[in-house]
């Protein structure tokens, strides 16, 4: 049943990008160098404006590098990049404003109750309190949250936890919310309640740039790209990909372009 | 040159960030979030508010070097007027009581082994006679050295108390030449242990909430990975520090009064000198401490390391190399040039001066300095070294 929602939703959003082909995330030419290591090797990319953009690679190959330079955590070495519409390393602050992040660790404080969580962040945004207090009770109706309001988040699930973080990472209505890994250790039924969430974020506007190390998730994105040793070797629609490489799965693709890296555990 | 400007530009910094930062609520929000947690983390809220109480009443009462009511024994193979009025001064006066009259050496050796007596006075045969006749008179007294520290001050304590008699008898006898020393113990009359250490626990405590709170409060965020999620978010770095600074300042100033309250009315210690003073003074270590505990987030990544770092490099030279329970003139002198860099060091001597001896401000002036320097240094640096970190 997802996978319909997710097939139909991805052809929707195919339609979107046709018409529109707005780029929130534009990368040309960029370059990390740590000393002599250069851990992202002129990257060039775009991203369309409510896309789900998947950004794959092998742990080492770059991409956690990748993305705090999007983010404005980390300044490029060379080359350049607009995130949001905002220069990632002219008008870092202006990027920061109009982003979300959710990272793999677990990104909500524990001690901190549900409402507080979410006040805080949002308050981070810049967001008003009616505002916030609104758009709470809303949020919480639609995740059938209403009674965990005043709950400590470390007396949830993870599972809830996870959809909570998501939920606040995109509270202030971003034009790109990061995900890294956004799902790991969590059980598949979960997982897919996490997509169908990511998905209703897209049909809001939201772009999503997600990494991930699940290969079945990375046939929901609607584009991939794979990273390998600091370079992007792949960049297309998973479909495309597939016959690309003449594979069943992404996880094959995946395979056949990690197998000759030369760093990385792969 | 450069680190002048470096300096200048980074106050400047934190000025403008302080004045902007009150015109927006979401700090408050920030700052309300720090208490929290520790609000929420009731074992940790007993720690910091409970400690300082604990210490200053083990300081007070069970860690202390003062002699009081020393268990001592009399062997008295005399018995006779003179040596029953010694053994009556002493077991009158605060330092010693006279537990127990032995009979013969074998006993006295009996009650040395058995471990609880402190000293034994031992007099002569014929004292009293001796005294009279000849003008000379022995007593031995023998005292357990285990503990030097001790055994030297009982000696003291018995010999001054024996003099006395011994004044007692000479004016009877009008001796010609006599040269008595008029002693007076400024500051603390009574000798109490506690004007010494009531300001080493001052400066422990601040460091330790500071400090150690600090760092491991940025390095737990760390670690958890909400650090992360911060530094994402449009807040500047410079907001997140501070808003973890101003729950530990509070909860300092909590402690400072505290320490403060139970040092007047449980251990009679009062404040000679200046209370605004004192507490500019110990607002000015707090900043240091703070920076230090800044400075420790930066160069850690696990609230375990934090904690070691903070205990080793910052409890350790504060307890010994501070003047608080070891004196700084006694150590040899590269530790006493170390001593120089612990800030706990010059805080306790400004605190010494303020609150016990009530000088005034202008006579810390020299430890004040000390302390402004390391402040703005400290800043300066964790200030350099977070943003590098950012890279």
């Amino acid at each position: 049943m997802v996978k319909n929602n997710i097939t139909s939703d991805f052809k929707s959003q195919l339609s979107t990008v046709n018409c529109q082909l707005e780029n929130v995330i534009h990368v040309e030419n960029l370059v990390k160098r740590f000393g002599d290591f250069t851990a992202v090797d002129h990257i060039s990319f775009d991203v369309w404006q409510g896309e789900i953009f998947g950004f794959l690679g092998a742990n080492g190959a770059g991409k956690t590098t990748a993305m705090r330079m999007l983010c404005g955590l980390s300044k490029p070495t060379e080359g350049h990049g607009r995130v949001a519409g905002f220069d990632i390393d002219r008008e870092v602050e202006k990027v920061k404003s109009n982003i979300g992040y959710m990272s793999q660790k677990f990104s909500l404080y524990n001690d901190l109750k549900v409402w507080e969580n979410i006040r805080l962040f949002a308050g981070i945004y810049g967001m008003r309190d009616r505002e916030i207090a609104q758009k709470t009770d809303e949020l919480l109706q639609r995740l059938n949250f209403a009674s965990e309001r005043n709950t400590l988040v470390k007396e949830l699930p993870l599972g809830w936890k996870q959809k909570l973080a998501f939920s606040v990472s995109i509270f202030h209505h971003p034009k790109v919310v990061f995900l890294d890994e956004p799902t790991g250790g969590v059980d598949p039924v979960t997982r897919r309640q996490f997509w169908e969430l990511i998905y209703e974020a897209t049909a809001e506007g939201i772009t999503v740039f997600v990494t991930t190390h699940y290969m079945d998730e990375a046939e929901y994105c609607n584009r991939v790209s794979i990273m390998v040793d600091g370079q992007i070797k792949a960049l297309d629609t998973p479909k495309n990909l597939k016959h690309q490489f003449s594979a069943d799965s992404m996880d094959d693709v995946f395979h056949q372009l990690a197998r000759n890296a030369k760093r990385g555990d792969n | 040159m450069k680190i002048l400007n470096d300096i200048a530009h980074s106050f400047r910094l934190l000025i403008i960030n302080c004045s902007l930062l009150i015109k927006r609520s979401v700090f408050l929000v920030f700052v309300q979030k720090e208490f929290y947690h520790i609000f929420r983390d009731k074992r940790t809220m007993l720690i910091l508010l409970g400690m300082p109480v604990v210490q200053l009443i083990l300081f007070g009462f069970a860690i202390t070097n003062e002699v009081k009511n020393a268990k001592i024994v009399v062997f008295d193979s005399s018995n006779d007027d003179a040596t029953r009025r010694i053994a009556r001064q002493l077991d009158a006066s605060q330092y010693f009581s006279v537990v127990r009259y032995v009979k013969s050496q074998q006993e006295l050796k009996q009650v040395f082994q058995d471990g609880n007596i402190s000293m034994a006075v031992v007099f002569d045969e014929r004292f009293n006679e001796n005294l009279l006749h000849t003008g000379k008179a022995q007593l031995q007294l023998l005292t357990d050295a285990t503990d030097p520290n001790t055994a030297t001050q009982l000696v003291q304590y018995a010999s001054s108390i024996i003099g006395d008699y011994q004044q007692e008898l000479m004016e009877q006898n009008k001796v010609p030449y006599q040269i008595q020393p008029e002693v007076k113990l400024l500051y603390n009359p009574q000798m109490k242990a506690a004007y010494n250490f009531v300001p080493g626990v001052l400066g422990m405590i601040l460091m330790l909430i500071c400090a150690m709170m600090t760092s491991i409060a940025i390095v737990r965020e760390k670690e958890l990975g909400t650090m992360e999620i911060l530094l994402v978010s449009p807040m500047k770095p410079i907001y997140i520090i501070l808003a973890k600074a101003i729950p530990y300042l509070t909860l300092s100033s909590i402690n400072l009064v505290t320490v403060l309250l139970l040092s007047i009315f449980v251990l009679n210690v009062p404040v000679a000198g200046s209370l605004f003073w004192l507490f500019l003074v110990s607002l000015l270590f707090i900043l240091v401490s703070l920076s230090i505990g800044l400075l420790v987030s930066t160069l850690v990544n696990s609230q375990m390391a934090a904690m070691l770092v903070s205990v080793l490099a910052m409890m350790m030279p504060v307890i010994l190399l501070s003047g608080m329970i070891y004196p700084i003139e006694n150590m040899p002198p590269v530790l006493q040039w170390a001593s120089n860099i612990v800030p706990a060091r010059w805080y306790i001597s400004a605190v010494k001066g303020l609150m016990i001896k009530g000088v005034g401000i202008a006579a810390v002036g020299k430890e004040v300095t000390v302390l402004c320097v390391m402040v703005v240094l400290l800043i300066t640096v964790s200030m350099k070294k977070f943003k590098i970190r950012l890279e």
